[in-house]
């Protein structure tokens, strides 16, 4: 579903440099020009959009009592371990 | 030649016996040997065990390398490798032969573990584990990403505070595992591999997989060939991202992306999603500068045409003075022309003048003038002459004229009736009207009497002698 998201977002960003190429070429009539420029500025919204919806947060992947994958918020340990101590 | 005869003293060794004793020599001698030498005629049969000659320039010994043995060996040796052994001598009864049974091989020049990356990394290039058409593209958008280190490493801090000063909302699960010492390999390719099969939960954009610098053992998991599998295996691209920008490892070479360290994985990450903003921005000016062009573009030629479609008068106008022009250029030309055909004219009739016979014609001129002075002057005479004529014609006819006859007196007389002129008296009755033309104004009378001739004569006769 997200990976469908991302795949959205990038699909939207190639139509939009499609958009600007076509736009910039200039060989469409004024109306395919206006469509085409309010088309590019929603997919300049959506993937704005697409950039500020996801959330910041940093967890680690554990395995639950039932022995499901979960994910657990994570706080970085003070400077006092060395790399990889076991 | 004589061979001495051996003495009843003298020992006599079997061959079994003989053997034996340089078994025992030999193995109680040299049971712990440091031997250097190049390998040659290295083969591994069914068992596993590594058979070789290690030789020098003028002499060569047999070697076996048991499998229990080698199992910890990093590299796998091979022809002309100069290598050092440490083991014991041993010696094959059966045959009368001696070897050297090595426990412990290191390559000569480079350390074990440059070779075992160097062969390791032959081995998997040529299966194609690194060619980059086999790996998944780097994401477009990464948000969410999967990071595969030691939780406790300084590569994880340098990680998520390059991440969380950044402005983009990112979501990052962390996978921990060790990342060295024994078996940290099958942990990271453990990690790698749940990874992706939790895919479909929680759909990561890219893999960071790596720890912070160490020593070459340190890093040495990720020269691991069980780990290049799991990252030439993953569905999710992979940075590799492992110890400083001098280290190189196997896991750079298999993931889709070598980041020189865990930092740099992260701001790739962040400059990525920079770059996208900006492409964005750019992308939506360019659109939007484009379609204000556009606009502007089309009112200024709609009011362009707008003028020109408001007056067809003015073209009328135009025409007008195009034609004017036109024709005032034509009779200039033709003025021009006629000018030049003046000239040319001019020109030839002095030429002709020149050379024809000027003075003859001048003569000619004169005389002719000469006779038109003289018609003139003939013509006047005859004129006045015929004038003269004319005149005297005139009078003459003045003469003859009746109205000069009834000046001297005598008169008409007309008929009033049919106005016939009245030559007799007995053409008219007495009773019957008369008008008597005179010289001076008419008469109208009454007829009293007609007399005839005879009578008449002598009636007048009478009458003119009373007169007289």
């Amino acid at each position: 579903m997200s990976k469908k998201k991302s795949e959205q977002f990038e699909d939207a960003l190639k139509r939009l440099q499609t958009i600007v190429e076509k736009l910039e070429r200039g060989d469409l009539s004024l109306e395919q020009a206006m469509e085409s420029f309010t088309e590019g500025m929603q997919l300049v919204q959506l993937c704005h959009q697409k950039l500020e919806e996801a959330e910041k947060k940093v967890e680690v992947l554990v395995k639950d009592q039932q022995g499901v994958w979960t994910t657990t918020g994570f706080e970085p340990v003070p400077r006092e371990n060395t790399e990889g101590s076991p | 030649m004589l061979v001495p005869i051996p003495q009843q003293e003298t020992v006599v060794f079997t061959v079994s016996e003989l053997n034996s004793r340089i078994k025992g020599l030999l193995e109680s001698n040299y049971r712990f040997v440091w031997v250097k030498g190049e390998i040659s005629n290295f083969r591994i049969p069914a068992s596993g065990h590594y058979y070789f000659t290690l030789k020098d320039q003028q002499s060569q010994i047999r070697g076996v390398f048991f499998r229990t043995q080698h199992r910890h060996l990093q590299f796998v040796p091979e022809d002309g490798l100069q290598v050092i052994c440490q083991g014991r001598v041993s010696v094959y009864e059966p045959r009368g032969e001696y070897q050297l049974i090595v426990e412990i091989m290191e390559p000569q020049g480079r350390g074990a573990l440059q070779l075992a990356f160097e062969q390791l990394k032959r081995k998997l290039e040529g299966e194609g584990l690194f060619d980059p058409a086999g790996k998944p593209p780097l994401p477009l958008c990464p948000q969410s990403i999967a990071i595969v280190t030691s939780l406790t490493g300084a590569a994880i801090r340098d990680m998520i505070k390059t991440f969380q000063q950044s402005p983009y909302p990112l979501s990052i699960v962390l996978l921990p595992v060790r990342v060295q010492g024994e078996g940290a390999g099958r942990e990271i390719a453990t990690a790698i591999e749940t990874a992706n099969g939790l895919l479909h939960r929680f759909h990561w954009e890219v893999m960071i997989v790596g720890r912070g610098g160490g020593s070459i053992e340190d890093l040495w998991p990720f020269n691991e060939e069980v780990v290049a599998r799991a990252i030439a295996a993953s569905e999710i691209p992979i940075i590799s991202a492992v110890g400083h920008e001098i280290d190189f490892t196997i896991s750079d070479l298999a993931a889709t992306l070598r980041a020189p360290t865990p930092t740099a994985a992260a701001q790739w990450v962040v400059s990525r999603l920079e770059s996208l903003q900006s492409d964005l921005a750019r992308h939506r000016d360019r659109i939007t500068k484009t379609i204000l062009y556009r606009i502007v573009d089309r009112k200024q030629r709609l009011h362009f045409l707008d003028k020109r479609l408001v007056d067809p008068k003015r073209r009328l106008q135009d025409l007008r003075l195009l034609v004017d022009d036109r024709m005032e250029r034509l009779l200039l030309a033709f003025a021009q022309k006629l000018q030049q055909l003046r000239i040319h004219h001019s020109h030839l009739s002095r030429r002709l003048l020149l050379v024809g016979p000027g003075k003859s014609i001048r003569q000619r001129k004169d005389h002719l003038n000469q006779l038109c002075r003289d018609l003139n002057h003939r013509y006047l005479q005859l004129l006045e002459n015929l004038r003269f004529q004319l005149q005297r014609q005139s009078s003459k006819l003045d003469t003859l004229s009746p109205l000069a006859v009834l000046a001297r007196g005598y008169s008409v007389s007309y008929r009033l009736r049919d106005g016939t002129i009245i030559r007799r008296a007995s053409e008219v009755n007495s009773g019957e009207g008369l008008r008597i033309q005179l010289s001076q104004g008419l008469l109208e009378c009454t007829v009293n009497r007609s007399i005839e001739a005879a009578e008449a004569l002598s009636s007048t006769k009478s009458h003119e002698e009373t007169r007289k």
